[in-house]
């Protein structure tokens, strides 16, 4: 028995090889939900869970399947493998060595909302990934787990893969939904919402990878199982994906409520010698800065305990910054990052990311004049709350809790 | 179905309006304008510029009682969300609350006009919009005073980017609204530019050969919100602010889409007015706001140098100028001598006016009133509007409108007949006989004179037959090769059986507004014949070249007038340009001539629609005062800084009337059996060939357009490429095909979507194939030089 639930094959020597991961209780889960269980029970089963999106907002899986409405069909699954975030890099550990799990999360979701086709949509650059992937799912075709009555039953399921083409705002759930259906990757409006206007006009779920490699546990192991680990709103085990300035960057499966302190200190390694830590960022680029004093470093790691600290969990990419990195700079990359993959379609983000790289180059180039740090902090206040989509609003994170925070690491580099 | 009403609240406004309409309209509803600049109310709401953000409220509702939780004073809670909303994708609901002068929006507002101008190139002095721009007007109007954008980082980026040879863009100004885009795509379904690249980078391309290949593409840049789109006819042009407006109408085909003349006088013309551009003016009921290139660019005719400014008589075998009074006698002594041997000859470009006089001239002198035209049935023609319907298209080839259609038959030319046989026991026979309202709208394409008069007639018989005749929203409606074509055919001018005879047999052939010579070297021959020939023309066509006096028309944008659409709205247009020289309009020539021949003709338009009103039934009860009454229009658009900043859409000076169909006046028609349609014989080696229309043709009101060269229809030979082998042809080559008397070169052009043993010619380019025609086919051997 693994000690892990997701990174399993961590323990498992070879658990992405069909064989093995059946030989491990693989597909049991799927058995049991397609031969002996209603669609809605498997439903249920996840609402009760609690598990909760592990894409970035926290959303319970459960609740969102069951807004797919029963009077409109079809009904699709698509599984976001576009892992954009700066500093996230689980779902690519998951997919390449522990695929069949998340593959059966896929099939469970698809068969508890009975989506006869689900797609994984991953990003350009995971093209090794998807192939391995299509391998995957003709091998499950072949052993009748995925295709026409399956396990004699009347429900049929086939899985797609597609690859993105280069753009961060391709992981924003409806751009993604654009790009599959060979659109602009450009986010919708909102409301109506996926689950009743989604892929191809349809009802739809999209799940993150990692979030759909729990259900199979679920279904298998019962919520009481689930919950025993994580905290009582955010129950279960999470993949941290730690980097930034520490000794062992990496992938860490913990129960959700560990703190940033056991994570960085105990798993990451701590910091280099002779560097403390300044700051951390929780979910990558998009992340609110949180100072790294103890009552931070003591913050248990869930959705309501990170954002209680003004920040939020998002993703669990958390990137760790010492005393030698300067904030401002940091923040020169990110909002340089944003500016790049800002879609464009709405005036306050395409406008405001390319402002504000100007001006956090100026600054940090020594070029800026006194009130550009204002001015700055002015414009990405004023992108807030008047985007279109998370985005924009992702790309002033950074901004204003860093001048907020580290205001002297701006002035520094200003010239007096 | 009526929709429900909802009630809101606007700032202090409360006003009831239909649920599902947008936060923005129910605003305008109520005079307060909320600034867009994505937003189009042609086109669904996209979100994307983040101009039109209000604070929205909504009652709040006891989830266990599903009431409205109410106030210490009794009035509903209102919960506000954190954030503000976008009016232009917000649908009113019941009991909601729209704050739009709060200083949290006016706040919001500023900052994003800032954010627009940040890279915004601010040339308004040089720029076309400037004037008559949103842009312009919202940062007057909400923008900031100044920009904190340090003016070295703006964006710097092409300027006179050709999208094609009629529409440019300049990349600075462009604002990225899209609407332009979403006018192609989801307005005309031709989606042939769209937005590239992304973020700071997104532009606007076109992916089209040739560049921006639509023929309502001008369109694009009525509805840009910034000078990013201009047309390469008005570009640089002049200022909004030196034109005055000039109502007007299309002339180039029946639709009779309303438009605006601007015009100004201009020194380099000795201070006459000039047409700068034309611009649609709304109608909803005819072209909403829209209009079609060749409507717009087409108008150069005008001011074409070839205009005729004086009489011309014919002295000594030469056409040498004259005065009026010495040609109008010489005229009217022709016209008394000829008789009933006289032919009056009238083009479906010319005013009910003209016509109607032209009409009266021919009864005076005892003549005959004849229609150039090779398509019939405008005596059975109906009214109808409605949209959103089942389509039925028929047609020998394929059409766009295929795309649309619920059902698409086919026909060969030659089984026409069979084809409306069958239709009632096909499938699209049993959805039109079984539907509440049906209309047919019938062409001539690929059709002459004889076969669309049998096409209209089993039409006309279809209808009767599934009961679809004789009330509203049911009936046939034409779709006439020229303007006012219906409009003929009310003030009784005729198709003539044979043309050719008829001319040769005249003692005096009067042509006005008509071309048979350029058409056809057997009507020139014909006309030869003639003992004399009097044309009234803007252009010695020609025709006017075989004549013996020549009149010079004004053109119609240089008086007034009306014209009968082809759904039957006699609309009326208006001065716009001043007349070219000695010039006269229509009406006016025919009255001084019916004068000297003793009969008294109004000699102002609104007197000869009065007689109309008096004398044609189906116009009874119009005048021009009626022609000109406008109601409010919604969405409403002209001069709105919202939409448009400008005056060119607005409607002051008439919406038409629709004429009612003769059944509703209680008139019975009879409907004559039809006869079968005869078609050419095609004997062994040669080609049946119909005529198909093309939008830019070579008529002559189309081809002083310059700007159009690159796109007008030539002379060509379209089949598929089994025809083409089977006669030698190659595509891209070229051919001669000939058929009684006649012979023409012609490129090939060789399209496998076509019917195999069918031949293609476009009117209009000098091919005189007016119906099926069967024509024998020689390859022409190109040189190859080395
Ligand atoms: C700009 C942007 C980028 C995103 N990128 C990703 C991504 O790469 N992977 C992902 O799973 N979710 C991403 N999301 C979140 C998705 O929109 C969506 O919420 C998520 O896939 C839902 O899955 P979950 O409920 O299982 O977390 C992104 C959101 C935004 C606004
Ligand atoms: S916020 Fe940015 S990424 Fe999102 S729609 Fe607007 S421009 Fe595109
Ligand atoms: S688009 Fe409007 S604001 Fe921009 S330069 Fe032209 S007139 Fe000025
Ligand atoms: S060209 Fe004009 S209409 Fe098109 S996106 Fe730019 S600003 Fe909008
Ligand atoms: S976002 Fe509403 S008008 Fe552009």
């Amino acid at each position: 028995m693994s000690t892990y639930r997701i990174l399993r094959h961590r323990d498992i020597p070879n658990i992405a090889s069909l064989d093995v991961y059946r030989a491990e209780g693989g597909f049991e889960a799927f058995h049991k939900a397609v031969a002996g269980m209603q669609p809605s029970d498997v439903l249920n089963e996840v609402k009760a869970s609690g598990l909760r999106g592990r894409g970035g907002a926290g959303f319970p899986a459960g609740l969102k399947w069951s807004f797919i409405p029963n009077n409109l069909w079809p009904h699709y699954v698509v599984a976001n493998a576009d892992e954009s975030e700066p500093g996230t890099f689980k779902d690519r550990e998951i997919m390449e060595s522990n695929p069949f799990q998340f593959l059966e999360g896929l099939m469970l979701a698809s068969y508890a909302v009975q989506a006869h086709d689900a797609y994984i949509y991953l990003r350009g650059e995971f093209w090794q990934i998807a192939k391995s992937l299509d391998g995957k799912i003709a091998e499950l075709e072949a052993a009748g787990l995925l295709g026409d009555k399956i396990y004699g039953t009347e429900y049929s399921l086939r899985l797609h893969t597609h690859l993105g083409a280069g753009a961060y705002i391709c992981g924003e759930e409806t751009a993604l939904l654009e790009s599959i259906e060979g659109n602009r990757g450009q986010p919708r409006l909102r409301p109506p919402f996926p689950a009743v206007y989604g892929l191809f006009g349809k009802p739809t779920v999209i799940n993150n990878v990692e979030t759909l490699a729990n259900v199979p546990g679920i279904i298998a192991n019962g919520t009481a199982w689930f919950r025993e680990q994580g905290t009582e709103k955010s129950p279960g085990v999470k993949v941290f994906s730690l980097s930034g300035c520490v000794n062992k960057p990496g992938n860490y499966e913990l129960p959700l409520g560990t703190t940033f302190r056991e994570l960085i200190f105990n798993y990451g390694g701590g910091l280099p010698e002779g560097r403390s830590i300044k700051a951390i960022m929780p979910a990558g680029a998009s992340s609110s800065l949180i100072t790294a004093d103890d009552r931070a470093l003591d913050t248990p790691m869930d959705y309501e305990s990170v954002a209680a600290l003004g920040s939020a969990l998002g993703s669990a990419s958390v990137i760790v910054l010492d005393d030698s990195v300067n904030v401002a700079w940091m923040v020169s990359k990110t909002v340089e990052f944003f500016k790049h993959e800002s879609c464009g379609k709405c005036t306050p983000c395409r406008e405001g990311t390319y402002w504000m790289s100007h001006i956090a180059d100026r600054i940090v180039k020594g070029d800026s004049r006194k009130e550009d740090i204002d001015l700055l902090n002015y414009v990405a206040r004023q992108m807030q709350g008047k985007c279109l989509c998370a985005l924009g609003e992702f790309s002033t994170m950074a901004v204003v809790t860093g001048i907020e925070q580290f205001r002297e690491d701006f002035e520094k580099l200003q010239r007096s | 179905m009526a929709k429900k009403l909802v009630t809101l609240r606007i700032d202090e406004h409360t006003l009831q309006v239909p649920e599902g309409m947008l936060v923005v309209d129910a605003a305008r509803k109520v005079n307060v304008d909320i600034p867009v600049f994505c937003y189009h109310p042609k086109m669904d709401p996209v979100g994307m510029c983040r101009m039109c953000l209000v604070d929205v409220g909504r009652p709040v509702i006891d989830r266990a009682t599903g009431e409205v939780v109410k106030e210490a004073d009794g009035s509903p809670k209102i919960a506000f969300g954190p954030k503000l909303d976008t009016a232009c994708t917000t649908p009113v609901s019941e009991g909601m609350v729209v704050i739009t002068n709060s200083d949290k929006v006016r706040a919001a507002r500023k900052e994003v006009v800032e954010f627009i101008l940040t890279s915004h190139p601010l040339d308004c002095p040089v720029c076309d919009k400037g004037g008559e721009c949103p842009l312009q007007n919202l940062t007057m109007a909400y923008g900031p005073g100044t920009s904190r954008f340090i003016f070295d980082e703006k964006m710097h980026l092409a300027k006179h980017v050709p999208l094609g040879e009629l529409v440019w863009l300049d990349r600075e100004r462009c604002i990225q609204c899209g609407r332009c885009v979403r006018f192609q795509h989801e307005v005309v379904d031709d989606p042939v530019i769209d937005f590239f690249h992304r973020g700071r980078s997104l532009e606007i391309i076109t992916d089209s050969e040739p560049g921006f290949d639509s023929v309502f593409s001008g369109n694009t840049t009525d509805i840009c919100p910034v000078g990013a789109l201009t047309t390469a006819d008005f570009r640089f042009g002049a200022r909004p602010w030196e034109m005055v407006s000039a109502a007007s109408l299309c002339s180039h085909c029946p639709v009779g889409c309303n438009i605006t003349y601007n015009v100004r006088r201009e020194a380099k013309t000795g201070g006459n007015m000039v047409i700068k551009r034309a611009m649609p003016r709304q109608n909803e009921g005819v072209n909403e706001i829209w209009m079609c290139d060749k409507g717009r660019l087409g108008y150069h005719f005008t001011e074409s140098k070839q205009r005729l400014s004086e009489p011309l008589v014919r002295k000594g075998g030469e056409l040498v100028p004259a005065g009026w009074d010495e040609a109008l006698d010489l005229v009217a002594q022709k016209l008394r001598e000829a008789g009933s041997s006289l032919t009056v000859l009238a083009g479906g470009r010319l005013s009910n006016e003209d016509l109607f006089n032209l009409r009266r001239l021919a009864d005076a002198a005892g003549g005959q009133a004849v229609l150039d035209t090779h398509m019939g049935g405008g005596d059975l023609a109906a009214l109808a509007v409605e949209r959103g319907a089942a389509l039925i298209v028929v047609n020998p080839n394929e059409t766009r409108l295929d795309k649309f259609a619920t059902h698409t038959l086919r026909y060969n030319p030659g089984e026409l007949l069979l084809t409306f046989g069958g239709f009632l026991e096909s499938a699209a026979g049993k959805v039109f006989a079984e539907a509440e309202n049906a209309l047919v709208f019938y062409g001539s394409n690929g059709l002459g004179l004889q076969q669309s008069t049998y096409l209209a007639y089993a039409a006309a018989e279809l209808l009767v037959k599934t009961g679809h005749y004789g009330k509203a929203n049911n009936g046939l409606i034409p779709v006439w090769p020229k303007a006012n074509s219906q409009g003929a055919w009310d003030m009784g001018f005729r198709p003539a059986s044979n043309l050719g005879d008829q001319l040769r047999q005249s003692k005096a052939v009067y042509i006005a507004a008509s071309d048979p010579a350029g058409d056809d070297p057997a009507l020139a021959a014909a006309l030869d014949e003639a003992k004399f020939v009097i044309v009234q023309d803007l252009f010695l066509s020609e025709t006017a070249k075989h004549a013996d006096v020549v009149l010079p028309a004004a053109a119609y944008t240089e008086r007034e007038g009306s014209f009968t659409s082809g759904d039957r709205r006699v609309q009326r247009y208006y001065p716009a340009a001043t007349p070219r020289g000695l010039a006269r309009p229509d009406f006016i020539i025919t009255a001084q001539l019916a004068g000297r021949l003793g009969v008294e003709l109004p000699a102002a338009a609104a007197l000869v629609l009065d007689q109309i009103a008096a004398q044609v039934p189906a116009y009874a009860g119009l005048s021009y005062q009626k022609l000109a009454e406008v109601h409010e229009q919604w969405p409403i658009i002209g001069r709105s800084d919202v939409y448009y900043g400008g005056t060119g859409y607005e409607n002051k000076h008439g919406l038409g009337v629709q004429l009612p169909c003769a059944a509703e006046r209680g008139e019975k028609i009879d409907l004559p059996a039809a006869a079968n349609p005869v078609l050419p014989s095609v004997p062994a080696g040669s080609l049946l060939v119909i005529p198909v229309a093309r939008l830019y043709d070579q008529g002559a009101t189309l081809r002083p357009t310059a700007l159009l060269d690159g796109r007008i229809a030539r002379a060509e030979l379209a089949l598929n490429p089994e025809t083409a082998e089977k006669f030698g042809l190659q595509a891209g080559g070229e051919a001669l095909i000939a058929a009684g008397g006649w012979r023409v070169q012609v490129a090939v052009r060789v399209d496998s979507h076509l019917p195999v043993g069918l031949g293609l010619v476009p009117r209009s380019t000098g091919v005189p194939v007016f119906g099926p025609t069967a024509v024998t086919i020689e390859p022409v051997q190109v040189e190859i030089k080395a």
